[in-house]
């Protein structure tokens, strides 16, 4: 299992062709108070770099980017009745979907731990 | 994740406390053209909460004070007010409106009757305008004081009374909407029973060289905790308190904003502020539209800017303000409707992102204020 994460501050757990989706410790430190997830459907279509699920915070909503292509597989049911597990886990209970990689050459693109922390400190 | 952009052509000023609110953990963003804290390491919710249950210190000192002193002062607020400033007592504060011609919004402010003259309070982001239209049309023998030297904090919830007493005894004998002088950690300070969160509180004018000072002594206090601009837009959205340049604005007037009660009965009868007719129109026949609350159903924020659909799906007005409600736990918001689907309990359809949400028009406060009316005598 590898872990990537993306310059829109999204992580991604990769188990073979199949891949866990959520926002990083930073991202939710920005947002603030997590008040509602907008997930996608089992079964949807998503492309990398396309919105596939908004977190609204108390202030404003954002938009969460599929950071690879494929198909739903999963949500994360526990963000409707608590969705302040993207702020208390964010890299863990607070995920938001799985999907089936249907390319899983994307994967070049995605950051590893390293850089996606040396991005960070520039922000 | 995207992250919104904030364009601001002038560099935002400082304010006196921006170097206290850093070192309290502020995050401080661009409002009225200072750097401000949205929030501090609680975050907003807790900020909020905070505030419902003890006491939070807010720093409002973006919000323009002005004096207005000279003979004449009173008629002439009169003649831009709808209010009864002849009639306000010395050490009582109104809730006002400055109007245009056509009877639109140009600002809401408080109003005090001071011994030195008429303080005003108000809003931020329309400091500069209101001043200009002030000058303008006060004659020059009002004196217009800036008050440029002076912070502006706010305490509020239901235990800011005993945490101010400890450091201004007698505060407690104020009663809602009435002010004084006290002498504050040595200062000067005026404070008044007022504020825009719904609970008890005082707002405390001081110099600003004394701010950094009480914000310590106050926040020393075991009920104060610090709270920031995001905590005091959810509150006074459960308040039902409008917010200028969201709810109202120069296109709204105060009859279809829910303000009738700032137009004094005197001024309703006699007329002299600008848009007499209008408002007089609205008064008798009703506003073609109304300020509504909206309970949005399900858990997703509706926000400003969303549109209000009729029972065909036609555009009949939209959402002025509309986020999260930490006390009932669901999303609320406030705009305007026809006056046809006004009443409490009706059901209308919002659009937003490109999904239909349902609301129930509601009464407003959603959160029941707990204004102090009368002070503690002893």
């Amino acid at each position: 299992m590898t872990l990537y994460f993306t310059r829109d501050h999204e992580w991604v757990r990769v188990d073979g062709e199949i891949a866990t989706v959520g926002i990083t410790d930073y991202a939710q430190g920005q947002l603030g108070d997590v008040v509602f997830v907008e997930l996608p459907v089992i079964g949807d279509s998503v492309a990398a770099g396309k919105e596939a699920a908004v977190v609204e915070s108390v202030k404003a909503a954002s938009d969460v980017f599929a950071p690879l292509s494929g198909e739903i597989t999963k949500v994360n049911e526990a963000l409707v009745d608590e969705p302040g597990l993207v702020n208390s886990a964010p890299e863990a209970a607070g995920w938001f979907f799985q999907l089936q990689l249907s390319d899983p050459r994307e994967l070049d693109g995605l950051l590893d731990s390293a850089a996606y922390q040396a991005f960070v400190a520039t922000l | 994740m995207s992250q919104s952009d904030n364009e601001d052509d002038i560099p935002p000023a400082v304010l006196p406390l921006d170097g206290w609110h850093r070192a309290m953990g502020a995050r401080m963003v661009p409002f009225a053209g200072y750097m401000m804290p949205v929030q501090y390491a609680p975050g907003i919710l807790a900020e909020h909460r905070q505030t419902r249950e003890a006491a939070s210190l807010f720093d409002v000192s973006h919000m323009g004070q002005l004096l207005v002193s000279g003979e004449g002062s009173a008629g002439a607020l009169e003649a831009v007010t709808p209010s009864d400033i002849a009639g306000l007592a010395q050490d009582r504060l109104r809730y006002s409106l400055l109007l245009s011609a056509t009877g639109g919004i140009l600002d809401d402010l408080m109003i005090t009757h001071r011994r030195d003259g008429f303080y005003l309070v108000v809003n931020g982001a329309t400091r500069i305008d209101d001043i200009a239209h002030l000058r303008e049309e006060l004659s020059d023998d009002i004196t217009l004081n800036h008050m440029d030297d002076h912070a502006l904090l706010a305490l509020q919830g239901p235990q800011a009374m005993a945490a101010l007493e400890r450091l201004a005894p007698g505060v407690g004998r104020l009663g809602f909407m009435t002010a004084g002088a006290f002498e504050l950690l040595g200062s000067a300070a005026w404070i008044s029973r007022s504020g825009y969160t719904g609970e008890d509180g005082f707002e405390i004018s001081l110099p600003a060289s004394h701010a950094e000072a009480l914000a310590d002594a106050l926040c020393a206090q075991p009920e104060v905790a610090p709270a920031g601009l995001g905590a005091r837009d959810s509150l006074r959205l459960e308040a039902g308190l409008p917010l200028y340049g969201h709810d109202l604005d120069e296109d709204t007037t105060p009859v279809e904003a829910g303000l009738s009660f700032a137009i004094a009965r005197r001024r309703r009868q006699d007329g002299g502020f600008p848009g007499t007719e209008r408002i007089a129109f609205e008064l008798s026949e009703g506003p073609a539209r109304r300020r509504v609350g909206l309970l949005v159903e399900g858990r997703q924020p509706v926000r400003e800017g969303a549109l209000l659909l009729d029972i065909e799906g036609d555009e009949v007005g939209h959402v002025t303000s509309g986020g999260f409600s930490p006390t009932l736990g669901r999303p609320i918001a406030m705009g305007y409707a026809p006056a046809t689907l006004a009443e409490p309990g009706t059901r209308v359809s919002l659009a937003a992102r490109g999904k239909i949400f349902t609301a129930e028009v509601a009464a407003m406060p959603f959160v029941p204020h707990r204004y102090v009316r009368q002070g503690d005598p002893s």
